[in-house]
């Protein structure tokens, strides 16, 4: 195990990282406001392919990367219409929507599979930074979408503790009659968040397709969509633990190809299971503290809301 | 005895609030059949009514909730057509729901400003900005503590907060007083008025005569939908004419029943101790006996144990040490399901989530104790269960639409009748009733206290939990009061004073009105 090694390792971790994290604020916002989608895996695998199939056409990386944030908002936009004016279960759209992604993206991208990549989204040089030993490669030679999730991460944080909008998307996913009584559309804040999540899983997506791998293969998205959901019970709904798990959980996606290169015995399958391990642990802690004080989870996760109900 | 039909009001000026022939029905209840109602700026106006009849449908009108199927609505004289709450909000309309709309992990604070917020929240200066607006109106609160960590008492400020926040001119609150201790209902009292005499028009829908006739100015009743008795000068207007508008006859005054047969020991409960949610102890040693015949309440300021007691003795909160004996054997440990078995009725103060199951219809909500008894083998016997409900409908008079829709259709005082019938109808040898009677009309709260009165009669033995210091005066043969966990008195409820109760409810305990247990069959 040598130096280069190591900063190759943690610059995965954080490459990593950050995929996992545009995908879990996407996520967090959602449920912040109350809807639970566990369409992250589609909405990501859609902003894949839309971001490939349109770099493909254009040869501009920005405009592949607006279009997989509009695809992943379009379709998760089809989540909240089903669980927000139509009040459905929230589980089993958010389930059939990852089936839907998954697959629409496969037929989408049926056609450019193994191509070589029409634009990129290169590593940013900072200048003197990108020189400095170790931070230099590990944080200032990466892909602008390391650096969109950083300003993502701060942005929703801003958002929704000190600004009005986000008072009203945090109220509508703890009461939602609270929050229409007080004078907030549930269903737009509801629409408006999920549409968000959306645009961030799909930018998470076509991160894969537009940096890290760049190509476009049929199920590139490999479970990193659930991955993110468990990351945001994992980060407690707050932007700087989820961001920290991110990190955590980037490291072990990161070790599962070196772990050979460095020797260790250790199935890179089980590997692949810590996150989840991780996150059951956090959620046995936060059933165990919640005797005290209520849980971190926004109190009207999954709970449809129509105003006449008796 | 109803007034002209005017839009102005002695002083010519449009009435603040006016709501004309309002009509709304719900799947299988008309809640409101044309109801009139009009509100001067500047006072506070009850509005009166049984449950059911269409009070709080008329107010979640006013506040926008819900739309009127027919019917007009002015404020301050204009025409409005409300469609969301926010519609209502900008009119200048504030609602106390009974259930508070407020969020438990939010800060006061956070709470006030919420729909009413700058575009950029800072902690500090909206902390600032609203203890300002509390002091201004008189309210004691802590603009930066979690909402999960207040009383009561002081959520209904938080939520009062909130309209005034929003600078809303017509205050409705509904049954605002159920929740508060009477020291409470006096400070909240202080308040309302310091609104109105600021200009604003308050609106306090409650049954409780007492306080109408000492908070209100004016009041309009309510009965079956429609408006009685409107804007009567609560001045000139006698309380048991205003209970006589209320329920269409003279309400019957409850009496004291004579006293049971006392016999053996049926409940016992030895040095009792548990915790409450937060992990705080809640009971702190509990000693107490009820005996075959007899009614033994519960008396003390809510929040001293009396929930956790109930809960514990039903089985549904675990014990810390000290025991819990049922018909002489003990029961501790045992499950709720044992405890049923073994004859333990309980009537728990949630009726709806604890009691009854909400979504569920009126059928499975009347086997939910006994549908081991109405199964063929593996399955539900849908025949015998019907049975078994109709039979509880027929014998505790509820009314009911088909028993196959869900119970939440249900009135406040049918739903309590079906969860008492269900735990009375075995007769079982121990009662545990917490507020069996809270929140129910005149006539619903005899019905229960007949039932429980009954059930003494046949030998039960009844532990009553209440905070309506009159029910437990007439009902009880002993009178406990509870106090951080304690039982700290006893009195003879035939003899006692209600002000040494209080006392002792307030936890000034002398010792002097501690009274040995001298109660002989």
């Amino acid at each position: 195990m040598n130096e280069a090694s190591i900063i190759g390792l943690l610059e995965a971790t954080v490459s990593f990282g950050a995929l996992l994290y545009l995908a879990a604020l996407g996520e967090m916002i959602a449920e912040k406001s109350g809807i639970l989608n566990l369409g992250v895996e589609g909405m990501m695998a859609m902003g894949a392919v839309s971001g490939y199939v349109v770099a493909l056409q254009t040869n501009n990386p920005w405009v592949a990367l607006a279009a997989a944030v509009v695809a992943g908002a379009l379709i998760g936009s089809i989540h909240g219409f089903f669980t927000v004016v139509l009040g459905a279960e929230q589980v089993v759209s958010g389930l059939s929507l990852t089936i839907l992604g998954v697959g629409l993206a496969a037929y989408l991208g049926r056609g450019s599979v193994g191509r070589p990549p029409g634009a990129e989204l290169v590593p940013v040089d900072w200048g003197l930074l990108s020189d400095i030993p170790w931070a230099g490669p590990v944080l200032f030679t990466q892909s602008p979408f390391v650096y969109m999730a950083v300003v993502a991460g701060c942005l929703s944080w801003f958002i929704l503790w000190r600004t009005r909008l986000g008072l009203a998307v945090r109220a509508a996913g703890e009461s939602a009659s609270t929050t229409d009584a007080a004078g907030h559309s549930v269903a737009v804040i509801r629409m408006g968040a999920v549409a968000i999540g959306g645009g961030l899983a799909g930018a998470a997506g076509a991160y894969l397709t537009l940096s890290l791998t760049p190509q476009w293969q049929e199920g590139i998205v490999a479970g990193r969509g659930w991955i993110a959901v468990a990351l945001v019970i994992f980060g407690a709904w707050r932007p700087g633990r989820v961001a920290l798990g991110a990190l955590l959980f980037g490291l072990t996606l990161a070790l599962k190809t070196r772990l050979q290169t460095f020797g260790v015995e250790f199935s890179p399958i089980l590997l692949s299971m810590l996150p989840y391990v991780l996150t059951v642990g956090v959620l046995v802690v936060i059933s165990v503290r919640s005797r005290k004080r209520p849980s971190p989870a926004p109190a009207a996760l999954g709970v449809a809301y129509r105003r006449e109900e008796r | 005895m109803r007034n002209e039909l005017t839009s102005t009001d002695t002083l010519g000026q449009p009435f603040a609030v006016e709501l004309q022939g309002i009509w709304k029905r719900f799947p299988g209840v008309v809640a409101n059949a044309g109801a009139d109602l009009r509100v001067s700026a500047g006072t506070v106006h009850a509005v009166l009514g049984e449950n059911g009849a269409g009070k709080s449908t008329l107010m979640n009108i006013l506040a926008g909730v819900y739309r009127p199927d027919a019917g007009q609505l002015r404020i301050d004289g204009e025409i409005h057509h409300f469609r969301t709450p926010a519609d209502a909000l900008a009119a200048g309309i504030g609602m106390v729901h009974q259930e508070f709309r407020l969020i438990p992990s939010f800060t006061v604070a956070d709470n006030v400003v919420l729909g009413a917020a700058e575009r950029i929240v800072r902690r500090s200066s909206i902390e600032s900005a609203v203890g300002e607006l509390a002091e201004r109106f008189g309210i004691a609160t802590e603009p930066d503590r979690m909402v999960w960590q207040l009383s009561m008492g002081e959520r209904q400020r938080v939520e009062i907060l909130k309209a005034l926040w929003r600078d809303a001119q017509i205050l409705v609150l509904d049954e605002p007083t159920a929740v508060l201790t009477p020291g409470e209902a006096d400070e909240l009292a202080a308040v309302l008025r310091h609104m109105a005499n600021d200009g604003r028009a308050v609106i306090f829908i409650s049954h409780k005569l007492q306080e109408v006739t000492s908070f209100c100015d004016e009041a309009t009743v309510l009965r079956g939908g429609k408006t009685v008795a409107a804007s009567l000068s609560v001045e000139s207007t006698d309380a048991t004419e205003l209970a006589g508008l209320m329920v269409g006859s003279s309400p019957a005054i409850s009496e004291r029943p004579p006293p049971g047969q006392v016999g053996e020991e049926l409940l016992a409960v030895h040095k009792l101790r548990c915790m409450d949610d937060r992990g705080l102890p809640a009971l702190d040693g509990i000693e107490l006996t009820v005996r075959s015949g007899e009614i033994v309440g519960i008396a003390g300021v809510a929040g001293n144990g009396q929930r956790e007691l109930a809960q514990v003795i039903a089985g549904l909160r675990s014990v810390e040490s000290g025991t819990v004996c049922l018909t002489g054997e003990d029961r501790t440990f045992a499950s709720p399901r044992q405890r049923f078995s073994a004859g333990l009725g309980y009537i728990p103060e949630d009726r709806l989530g604890v009691g009854l199951a909400p979504r569920l219809n009126v059928i499975d909500n009347a086997i939910l104790r006994t549908y081991r008894d109405h199964c063929r083998g593996p399955f539900l016997d849908a025949e015998s269960a019907t049975a078994h409900c109709q039979d509880l409908v027929d014998r505790f008079r509820i009314q009911t639409g088909p028993l196959f829709h869900s119970i939440a259709g249900l009135s406040g005082g049918n739903l309590q009748r079906l969860l008492v019938g269900r735990e009375l109808r075995g007769h079982p040898s121990v009662v545990v009733a917490a507020q069996p009677t809270r929140g129910l009309d005149v006539q619903g709260v005899k019905a229960i206290q007949d039932l429980l009165v009954a059930e003494r009669d046949v030998g039960a033995a009844v532990l009553l939990i209440s905070e309506d210091l009159d029910e437990l005066l007439t009902l009880s043969d002993r009178l406990l009061v509870m106090h951080a966990g304690r039982i700290v008195a006893e009195f003879e409820p035939t003899t006692a004073e209600r002000r040494t109760i209080g006392e002792a409810m307030a936890g000034h305990l002398d010792g002097a009105c501690v009274i040995p247990e001298v109660v002989g069959p």
